[in-house]
């Protein structure tokens, strides 16, 4: 078996949240602690599982050797040997930075569901945080246990199962959790979700049957999941026979790209997003845009990209549109929003788009590019999403045209505001600005009439920023908020690391970059080879 | 030869200083203005500049001990993005040019600063204005140190983004919020245009776009991938060839004296830049063309200038500094530092001077009729703006350059010195309400004079030297070209003298607005003043209606500005008069290596004297007419006038309704577009997810009712059919023995027929 163990950090930081999750139910289940006992337990089992991951990923960014094109930290043995399913598990330069993403936001998001600090605001008994709290924290846990696997796993198998259990913690959540109307945004989003997994799971086995025969652990030739393995085969797949009259490569291509596509979410595929940012809790909505659309992007580039390399090339200028369509037409819709947190779900899509545009490209400024923009994006929107739920908690709407002038009265969440939402327009020093601009310096020699198209984007962009700024924030105080309380310490704990990592990724990319750098390299040059 | 560069790294500090104060009092001002007053807020941020201003002049001084092609000083502080090809790193550097960027910006900028001691002293927000005013200095040195586009580019917003804070620092009036919001997007077209520019620019350089518009990367400085690094670094004699976006190392590769045809030396960069075609156009008039859209947002030009006179909502000393003496200078800035790259192109040189002239005579008239002194005052700025792309676009790169610096100082001086009017006139704008102000404010009137001299070009003063050395060129400039038109050698001469009747104009609506604030009769003061600013931030005199000089700190800078503008004419004494080269063209000239190549036309030194005393003469003849007009506020012509001819004043003093026109083409197809979209949105493709799920749900109800009919109705059939033949069958077993005897019998009977008839 090549790629031998070499550490078990992963493992360790895939299975303390789950770990977290046992403990809590069968906590629950032997019900020796009353119940207000229970959900503080409950709460601090969850903090303490999810800071263990974080502070392990630290670790691993820290001893990444990014020069190196080969996998890292691997955990490696056979798991089903009839069908040469493997345990494994290894990270390369993209999936430290999202693997170390994921620990973070979920870390802020379980900070951000607890009701401690409150100082003077008040949070009631229906709020998230106060209801079925250890059922919470085990979904919260689960749901963390799915992105970390789904980030690691380099074995194709393991990977969809990781991408299945992140669903089911989701959908409790949004469906037990969430506002008005959470059972449709619920059901939408297991729905939609699943709709993908089922062409992503066809396409798994396409590729199984097709793909190379080695021998496994029982010694006789078997086909494989391995994607370091298919991806190194790539060539098999082009002789693959045709399905339906479509060439093998082609048809799957498509296959595993509209199940991630609607993950990304790209057009005509986003119309969930909204609804389940909407509907979900603050906490949930922030791990969804910080970490689970990035599943979508991340998925493409290690299946799509680097499994099927002549196929990516042969769709690349159709995902370039797309990813054109998201970033102008979502900015559009952005634009007539009136509900905070709807405006904030929609640019989400617009600024994935910027990463499909990225990774159409074919050049190392574009795919590099879109890795730093998932890794940005993923700390700008849940800091955006944060800060809807904080005007959620104290005002109980989140209707743009309902507030105005509260900058006078709540100053420092202003500033917050308006940072985040600078971050998120790209302005330079701040962490949005270099991924685009870099997507859009790599996606320029390729495709300039879509990339002039897409630059447009950076006034509409600036435009429903601006605005929102405008209608909550200035003007004369609306009488109704003039005893609102500012921010408290739960909510600084969660804004502020997110702001200086913002900060920092704004002036110094090359964190981000210097990771997935030798990695993409090789990639490209796989691309490119044919 | 390649530019050597002299490392120092200590240059970090000049922007470092402002950085470090606009934190401390983003984090603490509040809390240390409530605990120990005001004083210590202005003491940091003051402090921070005159720290930076100290160390801007080291970095001067250890300049200028160097040889003049020596002057360049780098501090390269980290590597920010390597990807392929490109390398951005964040470095500062300073060459001539920048150097006296960075001595506008750090003295004018602490000037400013002291100024604004006095006039913000009853704001209650002192401490947000003193950190937005310390961060847009650390974003404007940004802008001119950045060593290259990146850098450059994070001051460019950097700077916007301070704009956007200080013209809505007044937010809870909406229509301040409403002008910084106008401004900051405006810029975005600009910008827009600038990351455009500079992609085609980066690109052009690392290959070739075929007929179709297809990207190939060049084989001597790219792999395969394009965008990859594989065979960097390309050298040719010492010159790294390729993609770039450091200003030094594309100034090495355009330099004129690298690209002389048919020498050995010759690197080809600019041949390959002015021969390569995209979209059928030569690249490089687009890449200065798209470049050039950027100044225009930056630099309040046509188009995009509309943002600049409602810029004005923002308190008074932001716009003497960033919306006359730095900020807007940026574009002229960036066309100076860009000058090897739109020397390549008569075409965009002729845009640029075209747009510079226009917008100069555009603005000029639209100050004529502005009643608000600051009003006036804005878009006397356009109309000098205007005259600066006129001095970069024709190329005469110092003489833009020179009217940079100098306007810095009178404008600066003539928008202080309308906030010591305001102020004193409590937060007065309108100069109709003005007047007599001469003997209430001295220091300030003799300052406002002597600045509106420098600004219509009279020879002691140093506007004239700046704005006539332009003017001057412009007549020389016989090199221009127009798209479509192609070589236009008249176009020189007409810009110049449009630019005169410009000339006029401006020293015309400047005296007016002199004499109509300071001669004749006070005439405010008779209402109660109910400006919707004054009840935020006004706090003294509240019952001391008559107008009052302003405290020292703000006067005392007025007398250093004017002095300054005074000051600043020996840098650029003519080399008609004195034989040699002005002191300021020949400190720039290792930065602008174009501008020796620029194929002036010869003109006679007794022309250029007689264009000098035309231009005096031109000045003296509009400050004759405001005299005439507006001395003492006498005379009644201006408003028989005004009665003789209401529509034209009406469209001028509208703006030439160019906002509405903005409103009426960009505005609203954009507010319609969004509906439309969200409505695509909702009904459409979200409506198509819902039909999916209907679809499916009914299919669901179709296939449960035949489950629940048809095949579990089969089941439950059976089973009925079963029960009930049983029930009825149970009939039978009645128990009475005769009637089975009688059913035995009949079923013998039926079996002898069958057999019968079977076998038969």
């Amino acid at each position: 078996m090549d790629h031998p163990t070499t550490s078990t950090l992963l493992s360790w930081m895939l299975f303390t949240p789950l770990a977290g999750v046992v403990t809590i139910t069968a906590l629950v289940g032997t019900g020796i602690f009353a119940k207000s006992k229970m959900n503080e337990l409950s709460r601090a089992i969850a903090l303490f599982c999810s800071a263990v991951p974080l502070v392990l990923g630290i670790y691993l960014w820290a001893n990444y050797d990014g020069a190196s094109t080969q996998v890292q930290f691997v955990h490696h043995f056979a798991w089903i040997s009839s069908l040469n399913v493997e345990y494994f598990v290894g990270v390369d330069g993209t999936s430290v930075s999202l693997v170390v993403l994921s620990a973070l936001v979920s870390f802020i998001a379980t900070i951000a569901s607890m009701p401690w600090c409150q100082g003077k605001s008040h949070l009631d008994d229906h709020h998230f945080t106060q209801h079925k709290v250890p059922g919470y924290m085990a979904m919260l846990l689960l749901l963390q246990v799915g992105m970390t696997g789904t980030f690691i796993s380099l074995d194709f198998f393991l990977f969809y199962v990781f991408w299945e259990v992140m669903l089911l913690p989701m959908y409790f959540l949004i469906g037990i959790w969430g506002g008005p109307r959470k059972e449709y945004a619920a059901i939408k989003f297991f729905l939609y979700t699943l709709a993908g997994s089922v062409l992503m799971l066809l396409a798994l086995i396409a590729l199984y049957y097709r793909g190379p025969l080695v021998p496994g652990a029982d010694g006789i030739a078997h086909h494989t999941f391995n994607m370091l393995t298919m991806r190194d085969h790539a060539a098999d797949y082009l002789v693959a026979p045709a399905i339906l009259g479509v060439q093998f490569t082609h048809i799957v291509w498509i296959g595993l790209f509209i199940g991630f596509a609607i993950k990304v979410p790209m057009f005509p595929f986003h119309t969930w997003l909204p609804d389940a940012h909407v509907e979900a809790p603050t906490p949930i909505s922030v791990i969804l845009a910080g970490v689970l659309l990035k599943m979508g992007s991340y998925g493409m580039l290690r299946v799509n990209w680097a499994i099927l390399p002549e196929a990516t090339r042969w769709a690349s200028y159709a995902v370039a549109l797309l990813g054109t369509i998201n970033i102008v037409y979502a900015a559009f819709v952005c634009l007539a929003q009136r509900d905070l947190k709807k405006l904030i779900a929609y640019s989400s899509v617009s600024h994935m788009g910027f990463v499909l545009l990225g990774m159409a490209s074919l050049t190392p400024q574009g795919i590099e590019g879109a890795v730093l923009q998932m890794f940005t994006h993923g700390i700008i929107s849940p800091m955006l999403f944060l800060i809807v739920g904080v005007i959620y908690d104290r005002a109980h709407h989140r209707n743009i045209e309902g507030f105005g002038g509260l900058a006078v009265q709540v100053p420092e969440y202003t500033a917050m505001m308006g940072l985040a939402f600078f971050a998120s327009m790209g302005l330079p020093g701040l962490a949005g600005f270099v991924g685009e601009f870099l997507v859009f310096s790599g996606a320029f020699p390729i495709f300039q009439l879509l990339t002039i198209l897409s630059a447009t984007s950076v006034v509409i962009t600036a435009a429903y920023y601006l605005w929102t700024i405008q209608r909550v924030f200035l003007g004369k105080l609306n009488e109704k908020y003039k005893d609102l309380i500012d921010l408290n310490w739960r909510e600084r704990m969660t804004l502020y690391p997110l702001a200086a990592m913002a900060l920092w990724l704004g002036f110094y990319p090359q964190a981000v970059l210097g990771l997935v750098h030798s990695g993409m390299d090789q990639l490209l040059r796989s691309i490119h080879a044919g | 030869m390649p530019t050597p560069v002299t490392s120092a790294n200590w240059l970090w500090l000049i922007p470092a200083f402002p950085a470090l104060g606009a934190l401390l009092n983003a984090a603490l001002g509040l809390r240390l203005q409530r605990k120990f007053g005001k004083n210590i807020v202005h003491s940091i941020a003051v402090g921070a500049m005159v720290a930076s201003t100290t160390v801007a002049w080291l970095a001067f001084a250890r300049m200028f001990g160097l040889e003049a092609e020596e002057r360049f000083l780098r501090d390269l502080l980290w590597p920010m993005a390597h990807v392929g090809s490109l390398e951005l790193n964040f470095a500062f550097a300073l060459d001539p040019l920048s150097m006296v960027m960075v001595l506008v910006i750090t003295n004018v900028a602490t000037l400013i600063h002291i100024y604004s001691t006095g006039y913000m002293h009853d704001e209650p927000a002192y401490w947000r204005f003193f950190m937005w005013l310390n961060l847009f200095v650390f974003a404007m040195l940004l802008l001119v140190m950045g060593d290259n586009f990146a850098v450059m580019f994070f001051g460019w917003e950097g700077v916007g983004l301070c704009s956007y804070g200080l013209i809505s620092f007044w937010y809870t009036d909406l229509e301040k919020a409403k002008a910084g919001m106008k401004a900051f997007v405006v810029n975005r077209f600009g910008d827009f245009g600038f990351v455009i520019g500079l992609f085609l620019l980066f690109w052009t350089l690392a290959g070739h776009w075929s007929a179709t518009s297809k990207f190939s990367s060049d084989t001597r400085v790219s792999g395969r991938i394009p965008g990859s690094a594989t065979l960097l670094p390309a050298q040719e004699h010492g010159i790294k060839i390729g993609p770039t976006i450091d200003f030094r190392e594309l100034k090495d590769q355009l330099n004129p004296e690298h690209n002389k045809a048919g020498t050995p030396e010759d690197v080809g960069i600019a041949q390959h830049l002015t021969h390569e075609t995209i979209w059928g156009v030569p690249v490089i008039f687009l890449i200065c063309l798209f470049l050039f859209v950027g100044a225009t947002g930056k630099s309040a030009q046509i188009p995009l200038y509309v943002w600049l006179p409602d810029a004005m909502a923002g308190p008074t000393p932001v716009s003497a500094l960033i919306h006359a003496a730095t900020m807007v200078t940026a574009g002229v800035y960036m066309v100076a530092r860009l000058n090897f790259l739109f020397a390549l192109s008569p075409m965009a040189m002729g845009v640029v001077a075209t747009v510079g002239c226009l917008t100069a005579i555009f603005a000029a008239t639209i100050g004529f009729f502005q009643y608000d002194i600051k009003k006036v005052l804005a878009y006397s700025t356009v109309s000098q703006l205007g005259f600066m792309f006129i001095g970069v676009g024709t190329g005469a790169y110092w003489a833009g350059v020179f009217h940079l610096f100098t306007h810095a100082f009178f404008k600066a001086c003539l928008f202080l010195g309308s906030g010591s009017v305001i102020m004193g006139c409590h937060h007065e704008q309108d100069m109709r309400k003005m007047g007599g102000l001469w003997k209430k404010m001295p220091r300030t009137a003799w300052t406002y004079l002597l600045a509106c001299m420098a600004i219509a070009g009279m020879p002691w003063m140093s506007g004239f030297y700046s704005k006539d050395e332009i003017l001057g060129k412009a007549y020389a400039s016989g090199h221009l070209a127009l798209p479509g038109l192609g070589a236009t050698p008249w176009l020189g001469p007409t810009i110049w003298a449009v630019g005169l009747v410009a000339a006029f104009g401006t020293a015309y609506y400047m005296f007016r607005s002199f004499y109509m604030t300071f001669t004749g009769e006070y005439r405010g003061g008779t209402d109660h003043h109910d400006a919707p600013a004054s009840a935020h931030h006004d706090a003294h005199g509240h019952h001391a209606h008559e107008p009052h000089e302003s405290p020292a700190q703000m006067t005392l800078v007025l007398i250093a500005l004017a002095a300054a503008a005074f000051g600043a004419l020996f840098l650029g004494i003519p080399e008609a008069w004195t034989g040699h080269e002005p002191l300021f063209a020949k400190w720039l000239e290792p930065s602008l290596p174009a501008a020796a190549h620029i194929p002036f036309s010869e003109t006679p030194k007794s022309v250029e004297l007689g264009l000098m005393a035309l231009s005096v003469l031109i000045g003296l003849c509009g400050w004759g007419l405001a005299h005439v007009l507006y001395f003492n506020n006498k005379s009644t012509v201006p408003a028989r006038l005004l009665a003789q001819f209401p529509r034209v004043h009406k469209v001028i003093f509208n703006k030439y309704y160019v906002d509405e026109f903005y409103d009426a083409i960009i505005i609203r197809p954009a507010l319609v577009l969004k509906e439309i979209c969200f409505w695509i949105d909702r009904n459409i493709i979200d409506g198509l997810v819902n039909l999916v799920g209907l679809i499916v749900r009914i299919f669901a109800n179709i296939d449960g009712a035949i489950d629940k009919y048809l095949v579990d109705g089969l089941v439950n059939f059976t089973g009925f059919a079963v029960m009930e033949s049983g029930r009825r069958i149970r009939r039978l077993q009645t128990g009475h023995i005769q009637n089975y005897l009688y059913g035995a019998l009949g079923g013998a009977l039926v079996f002898v027929v069958l057999n019968y008839v079977v076998l038969k």
